[in-house]
């Protein structure tokens, strides 16, 4: 009765070979290396790359240990860090001739040093989080509210020159609000005006309300459906932007995903120069061009502006030096329409400068605004989280096309850089805030891999400990399927890629404690039916069976807490949830099927067996 | 090896009123530690910033308080952490400030002190996401309490489902209690910790109301207090064992874990000793007080269908 058929036994020998198999590369460490990847849409990373990179370290005399290309861009591992950092800097004057204007990222990164073969069948080490590898986590919400006002302005921008076009005398355009209003001199002009505004901007939904006509005016927000593709688009623009300034800082394996409906989670694992990644993520800066408001440009109406008297269409602002400007809120040119910018320095001056190149439409607005208003000033304004600040403000002198603009004022050398790079790495559609940040430096991850891993393997030895004094042979059963339980469970989590974190490795230790529980149900009931005088093979057949139907709602109970964990928990919680619900699933075949084999193995062909070693069961 | 040589049934059910009496006092007291002092949340919940830092030599404590006093940081708390050269700061959310800028500022205050001093761990919580965690926190501990009386109702019977989560539920008061009382901090890990004892302390209970429910089959004759007596001593050495080997890896944890774990590994110790105690003492007296009768359990056998037998 206590025999297994061929095919179990062979599944199970399966089961464990598999095991083994992926759970292996977590063992071989990690190797240094450098990952080279595109740092522009553009560039493609290809042989061709291939070829270039092991040309370079050849060049230099670098030997690594091995060159490849995958999905993620050519990688190469080196022996020692010393080394990988000569590689790193031979590859990136190779690649990167310009290093202003880099094509490729070139990152040090860590490999798996497991042989080709385990990568072959894609058996691959655990990914681990941010808390054991070290590393910048940032939780980023977008400003949708903003991103809207945005949107409404450009809007009032458009129906403006609209109305112009089609020639509607006496109409004001203003965003009120979330709202567009246009102002109209009579009720007649509204009537004509209004059907042909309503079919150039479907995006409006201009609503009528009671007293509109009297008031000659036409007011109307964005439409609901319009506001959510503008969401939409906001959240995928800003995760592009994020990719591309990401990309200019040089990491190996960034992380940047959506989540829920306006945030974005962005990790970048070993990253020592937090704070770098910090400022480059969290500025938010856009290019706006405006104009200088000439009419209020006196020191009267100055003096009165900075007092708080700011004439109506204006903002207040004063430039780096210090110099009091009034600026037109009205914006002519965003940094939208922007396709490079690259620091340099003034031809003249010698000054650290920005030169810009427009797209075809800002250089055509850039050279109408410059051909109409030649004398007056034009204001550059760089605006961060909101708040603008005058870069500078030229006098145009001539009318300027062909898109190239410069911007130069009192700026240093780094200043010019950092401006150039917020700008080229596009504008964000929204403005974004750090909601939730994690910076764990590298020397407390590999702490805390040390710690959980010693509390898992000490905590392993003296549960079994305990199990093989109190049970004997049985507990020795108890022991291996226990260890069988922690293979499945970490060849699983390999092979799922999950992400191990340290509520993970804790989920781990707690759920190696839980599942022991089997066993001993099962093993007490042994013992039971061994004291009701049942035959040592009866009471082998009858203590799995009878303990099974428990096991089996206990687990259900455990997993119903586990999966509301998963459902509802975040951030390292989540870590934990995964490895507790996928334990609580290995240890059920574990300790219920490869115990049983194994007592099996041991007993099952002993027709006549008089005792079983399982602890005293001599009472009663 | 033997701990358990139990001849007869302990007669649990005698003293019912007794169990149910502890309880709610310890209950009681839990609550009202609670309502006075309140958890110690920490800053994933409340939102704020934490930085670790590490110094080469032991840390003064004092001096970091001042320093930052005279930077005009206010509301902070600073402590060690795990060992004397490891140091905590916490900082409560400040407006106009990121946390970018926050951390930055603290570290240039302490280096100036004492140029040796390293950053570890910068963790900032913005106050929407602070209270989202702490609602999607309480909203899994509602879930999984009716998920779990749900799947008693199913498996067992109603009576067994509601007293089975009054009894844990007691365990995750007891422990909140705890953790007010000492001010311990309170954080998402415990929170898992607390989520996931519910979760094994309801093992417990299904044990022994599965011993409950065959001792119904049984023991026909007998009265339903002796069946939960007989349930209780069946299974009391399965219980003791089984919360032994979990209680050895969380005391590892406790000792190999470090402070990152800390907190986790006390609430998991907390939980397995009212584990125990709970899901069997406070369980069965109210399953009983529920008035649970064999015609729950033991559902009349239908007559097998003729041409199954051969």
């Amino acid at each position: 009765m206590n025999r297994y058929p061929l095919w179990v036994y062979v599944t199970i020998a399966a089961a464990l070979v598999i095991g083994f198999l992926y759970t292996l590369p977590n063992f071989f460490g990690e190797s240094p290396a450098v990952q080279v990847s595109s740092a522009k849409a553009t560039i493609k990373v290809d042989q061709g790359t291939l070829g270039r990179v092991e040309s370079a370290l050849k060049e230099n005399v670098i030997e690594p240990t091995g060159v490849f290309l995958d999905t993620s861009g050519v990688k190469a591992r080196f022996a020692n860090t010393d080394t990988q950092l000569k590689a790193r800097d031979a590859i990136e004057r190779a690649l990167n001739p310009d290093p202003t204007n880099p094509s490729y990222t070139v990152a040090l990164n860590l490999l798996s040093a497991s042989p080709a073969w385990l990568r072959a069948i894609h058996a691959l080490p655990m990914y681990l989080g941010l808390d054991l590898r070290g590393g910048v986590h940032f939780l980023l919400q977008i400003d949708m509210r903003a991103a809207v006002t945005k949107r409404l302005d450009s809007l009032a921008a458009d129906i403006r020159s609209h109305v112009r076009d089609k020639k509607i005398r006496g109409a004001s355009v203003s965003r009120v609000g979330n709202e567009v209003v246009i102002q109209f001199q009579d009720a007649a002009t509204l009537d004509q005006a209004r059907a042909g505004i309503e079919s150039a901007f479907p995006e409006l939904l201009f609503a009528t309300r009671a007293g509109d006509t009297e008031s000659r005016r036409l007011a109307g927000g964005l439409r609901p459906e319009a506001a959510k593709r503008l969401e939409e688009f906001a959240l995928r623009q800003n995760i592009q932007t994020l990719h591309n300034r990401i990309n200019e800082l040089g990491v190996a394996e960034p992380v940047i995903q959506q989540q829920g409906a306006e945030r974005i989670v962005v990790q970048l694992p070993g990253v020592q120069d937090t704070a770098k990644a910090k400022e480059i993520l969290g500025r938010t800066a856009t290019l706006e061009i405006r104009m200088v408001d000439e009419d209020n440009s006196n020191p009267t109406a100055l003096a009165a502006a900075k007092a708080g008297q700011v004439p109506f269409g204006s903002e207040y602002y004063e430039d780096r030096s210090g110099t009091p400007l009034l600026v037109k809120r009205q914006v002519v040119l965003t940094g939208e329409r922007l396709t490079d910018a690259q620091p340099g320095f003034d031809n003249q001056t010698q000054e650290p400068a920005v030169h810009l190149t427009l797209d075809a439409t800002g250089a055509r607005i850039f050279k109408e605004i410059t051909r109409e208003n030649v004398g007056k000033r034009m204001a550059i304004l760089l605006v961060e989280k909101g708040k603008g600040e005058v870069v500078t403000a030229p006098v145009i002198r001539t009318e300027i096309g062909g898109g190239r603009v410069q911007i130069s004022g009192r700026m240093t050398t780094v200043e010019a850089n950092d401006v150039a790079l917020l700008l080229r790495a596009g504008s964000l559609a929204a403005p974004m805030e750090i909601v939730e940040e994690r910076t764990v430096g590298p020397s407390l991850g590999a702490e805390n891999i040390e710690k959980g891993f010693k509390s898992t393997v000490y905590g392993f030895v003296a549960l079994s400990l305990f199990i093989i004094v109190y049970y004997q042979i049985f507990g020795i059963f108890s022991a291996i399927a226990l260890a069988a339980n922690l293979l499945f469970l970490i060849a699983l989590l390999s092979m799922l890629q999950a992400t191990l974190t340290l509520p993970g490795i804790a989920a781990i230790a707690l759920t190696l404690g839980m599942a022991i529980d089997a066993n001993v149900l099962i093993n007490e009931r042994i013992r039971e039916e061994l004291r009701g005088g049942a035959t040592p093979q009866a009471a082998i057949a009858a203590g799995y069976e009878k303990a099974f139907g428990t096991i089996l709602d206990s687990n259900v109970t455990t997993l119903i807490a586990g999966l509301s964990l998963l459902i509802f928990g975040s951030g390292p919680v989540r870590g934990f949830a995964v490895v507790h619900v996928l334990g609580i699933l290995t240890s059920l075949f574990s300790s219920v099927v490869v115990s049983r084999a194994l007592v099996n193995l041991t007993y099952g062909r002993q027709r006549k067996l008089d005792q079983v070693h399982i602890g005293n069961t001599a009472w009663k | 090896m033997e701990f358990f040589k139990i001849r007869r049934d302990i007669p649990f059910m005698r003293y019912a009123l007794t169990f149910n009496v502890i309880s709610l006092v310890t209950f009681l007291a839990a609550v009202l530690f609670l309502a006075t002092k309140g958890l110690n949340f920490s800053v994933e919940f409340t939102g704020g910033t934490v930085m670790e830092v590490s110094f080469d030599h032991a840390a003064d404590v004092e001096r970091i308080r001042k320093s930052l006093e005279t930077k005009g940081y206010h509301d902070f708390a600073v402590q060690n952490f795990g060992s004397s050269r490891d140091v905590l700061i916490r900082l409560p959310l400040a407006k106009g400030q990121t946390s970018a800028d926050l951390s930055k500022a603290v570290m240039t205050a302490i280096t100036t002190d004492d140029p040796g001093a390293q950053l570890r761990r910068v963790e900032f919580v913005g106050p929407q996401v602070g209270q989202e965690l702490a609602e999607n926190g309480a909203l899994a501990l509602l879930i999984t309490a009716l998920g779990i009386v749900a799947y008693l109702a199913i498996r067992f019977e109603w009576k067994f489902g509601v007293a089975a989560i009054i009894a844990n539920l007691h365990d995750v008061v007891i422990i909140l209690g705890f953790f007010a009382f000492f001010q311990w901090e309170f954080s998402l890990p415990v929170l898992a910790a607390i989520l996931a004892i519910l979760g094994y302390s309801v093992n417990e209970s299904v044990v022994v109301a599965d011993r409950i429910r065959e001792n119904f089959r049984k023991m026909r004759k007998a009265p339903v207090n002796e069946i939960i007596d007989n349930a209780i001593t069946r299974t009391m050495s399965r219980t003791i064992i089984t919360h032994g080997s979990t209680q050895i890896m969380v005391l590892s944890m406790l000792v190999f874990g470090g402070p990152a774990l800390h907190y986790f590994a006390v609430a998991l110790t907390i939980g397995i000793l009212f584990g125990i105690y709970s899901s069997v003492l406070v369980m069965a007296p109210l399953v009983r007080w529920l008035g649970v009768k064999r015609e729950d359990l033991v559902k009349p056998v239908r007559e097998k269908k003729q041409e199954a037998v051969v």
